[in-house]
């Protein structure tokens, strides 16, 4: 079971709720992929459509919510957006994202540290978005990060695990959950990701711009816990570093 | 009375507060976090918080996202 | 807190350990307590070419072909302790010796003399005679003139280890001497030493104050070398996971059949200590490996570009034997004599490069954390 900040989660796929032709068919969606966690963000209000309210789809009893930051910039937005969100949803969980590039939208690594370190002295939990960088993942976890989240790729790029190298470097010496975010296009991705470790995925757009969200989602599903089944049973990435024909060191000098 | 609600101006009547301008919009105060001025407003604050003149307002709801 | 793990579950992890295991943890690229458990256990032994091999590349592309140096510095023999394995247990009749602080400067600048940066203080465990104080007082003498200084002393506390660091000590070296608990107890009756899990928390506080490195390791014959093998490993993991800013290292000082009182209860063989420090290579390519003057020129030469990665020269356990090579009350009889320089000729006969400093001192910053 998996376990971040206290609480377990039967699921390890993590849903998003952006991009979604509908909220009935986002809802579906999550319903299908049997996500535990979902994200959501903080905008305006549009006041010209105020009944276009995405939590009357959204079952709090059945998901844990978990507010992003998206949008802001710098730490100061960052930390504005999580005491906006903390108020929205009466929610300490946080998933903080600190994007001042709107092109590429990956995450500032001083500012999201920085706001990690502020975020959890105010008694929230943490989960702090991050490019795959293994010493930045070290220095979040030293702060008190409930978990990490590193990018496979750019957000919407759905290109797969491009970090892997990286990624498996922060597995190895996380002491918090990992849960590998944005970039997961396809069901294989998010397998790939889990047989290397990972604790969780977090998936928003493969699902959700799919033909059919809803068997997207069922197929992640499947390929989580395809990837943890096999993680869990041992898998040995096959890498053999030394020849075994090759003539060996000298060991005639032991006696 | 004029007011700044989500970047935009607006005329409120004197002696308004939070939860009646949340009425006329049809928002479901559940629904909503409210900014006064920089600060956000706790709900049971909603049918107390007096608006004032050139108030500048945020109103703020969950949407989707990754 | 690292806690280590029963020692007859150690021992059954390597028993039951097979060649299909040995196979599997050669080709990981990431090994785990199991593999490590293969490694270390009986059916690794006919592995022990291939397991060369790859302890052998594992250490080229970490370490590159570079072999570090360094020397012990025996600042005193007196001790507390009462271990029944040392030269310095208290019970045993030898010549004591303290060095003033001009005599340990001494033995340091005839050590810097001959070529040396890196500097392991050693005492025996007597706070009076040796205690923070003096530690810092020659940590401060000394700091200039060598690029690295570790103690090998007493556990002390993280505060005395973070005002050492401040004074210029950047590592400490401290051997659980064994894993086991029960052996540990017979082999630590009276003293401060008796306090195993003191002891065992130590490397931990270390790498808290800030200390650059840390060494741990065993001694080699006073318990079952496989499970002990395996306890350090986790040791060593619990380590790394809790202080990533940390280097970290491993001893392996192995007692010898001698003339005299104590004889080692399961003596380590040459093959065996091969196959240990092999394991640990593999199980972790970023660890130091440091073999001393314990061990003789044929096994120190052979074993060069194949996992050690630090090696002692021209060493003297007795305080004072530097600038008195008469002088008596060593802690262990030397098997390799030679002088550093015939130690870098024969590391470079091998085509490695002997080097004697690491770092310059002058880029330090010794704050504590």
């Amino acid at each position: 079971m998996l376990t971040i900040a206290g609480k377990t989660f039967g699921s390890r796929l993590f849903g998003g709720t952006g991009k979604f032709a509908s909220p009935e068919v986002m809802r579906d969606a999550l319903a299908a992929s049997g996500t535990e966690m979902v994200t959501v963000a903080l905008r305006r209000v549009d006041l010209a459509d105020p009944a276009d309210d995405i939590m009357q789809v959204l079952d709090r009893a059945r998901y844990q919510l978990l507010p992003n930051t998206s949008g802001a910039r710098d730490a100061r937005e960052a930390i504005r957006l999580a005491h906006l969100a903390r108020a929205a949803g009466s929610t300490e969980w946080l998933k903080l994202e600190v994007t001042p590039d709107p092109r590429t939208l990956l995450p500032d690594p001083v500012e999201t540290l920085a706001a990690t370190e502020e975020l959890v002295k105010e008694g929230f939990i943490v989960l702090p978005y991050m490019n795959a960088d293994p010493i930045l993942a070290l220095r979040l976890q030293d702060v008190g990060a409930a978990a990490v989240m590193p990018l496979g790729a750019p957000i919407g790029t759905n290109q797969g695990i491009v970090t892997a190298f990286q990624v498996r470097i922060i597995i190895e010496q996380a002491r918090v959950p990992v849960v590998v975010d944005a970039g997961l296009g396809a069901p294989s991705h998010a397998a790939q990701a889990m047989e290397m470790g990972a604790d969780a995925v977090l998936v928003n757009t493969a699902i959700a711009v799919a033909g059919d969200p809803v068997r997207m989602a069922r197929a992640f599903a499947m390929a989580v816990e395809a990837g943890r089944e096999a993680y869990e049973s041992g898998l040995g990435e096959a890498r053999v570093e030394a020849d075994a024909s090759s003539p060996h060191a000298g060991l005639d000098f032991l006696r | 009375m004029k007011i700044i609600c989500n970047g935009e101006e607006r005329t409120i009547t004197p002696g308004s507060k939070v939860c009646d301008l949340l009425r006329e919009l049809a928002l479901d105060s559940e629904a909503v976090v409210v900014e006064c001025d920089g600060a956000i407003l706790k709900r049971p604050e909603y049918d107390t918080h007096l608006l004032a003149d050139g108030s500048v307002l945020e109103l703020i709801r969950f949407v989707g996202g990754g | 807190m690292f806690v280590t793990p029963e020692f007859d579950i150690l021992q059954r992890e390597v028993a039951v350990a097979t060649r299909a295991d040995v196979e599997r943890a050669l080709k990981s690229p990431c090994l785990t307590r199991r593999d490590l458990a293969a490694l270390l256990s009986p059916a690794a032994e006919s592995y022990l070419g291939v397991m060369a091999d790859r302890a052998a590349a594992i250490t080229g592309k970490r370490f590159g072909r570079v072999i570090q140096l360094y020397a012990p510095l025996y600042v005193s023999n007196l001790c507390a302790n009462r271990c029944r394995y040392c030269g310095f247990s208290a019970e045993n009749r030898i010549e004591r010796r303290v060095l003033t602080l001009e005599e340990a400067e001494s033995e340091a600048m005839l050590l810097h003399e001959r070529g040396f940066n890196h500097l392991l203080l050693v005492s025996g465990e007597a706070p009076k005679a040796v205690g923070v104080e003096y530690l810092e007082a020659l940590a401060l003498r000394l700091r200039d003139r060598f690029a690295a200084i570790s103690i090998e002393v007493q556990p002390l506390q993280t505060a005395e280890y973070a005002r050492l660091f401040r004074a210029g000590i950047t590592g400490v070296a401290v051997y659980q001497e064994t894993y086991h608990r029960e052996v540990y107890r017979q082999m630590h009756l009276a003293g401060p030493k008796s306090d195993y899990d003191f002891r065992l928390a130590t490397p931990a506080r270390g790498a808290e104050a800030g200390l650059r490195e840390v060494g741990i390791g065993f001694l080699l014959g006073l318990s079952d070398w496989r499970a002990e093998g395996l306890a350090v490993g986790l040791h060593l993991a619990w380590l790394r996971k809790a202080f990533w800013r940390t280097a970290f290292t491993v001893s392996f000082p192995r007692m010898r059949p001698a003339a005299g009182d104590f004889q080692p209860p399961l003596p380590v063989g040459e093959r065996e200590l091969t196959q240990l420090i092999f394991a640990l290579r593999i199980f972790d390519p970023d660890v130091g490996l440091i073999l001393s003057t314990r061990e003789d020129p044929r096994y120190r030469d052979g074993m060069l570009g194949l996992g050690p990665t630090r090696y002692s020269a021209g060493s003297c356990t007795a305080p004072g034997g530097y600038v008195d090579p008469d002088a008596a009350g060593e802690q262990f009889s030397v098997g390799d004599h030679r002088s550093i320089d015939e130690v870098c000729a024969a590391i470079r006969a091998r085509g490695l490069d002997p080097v004697r400093k690491d770092w310059d001192a002058i880029f330090q910053q010794n704050e504590a954390a």
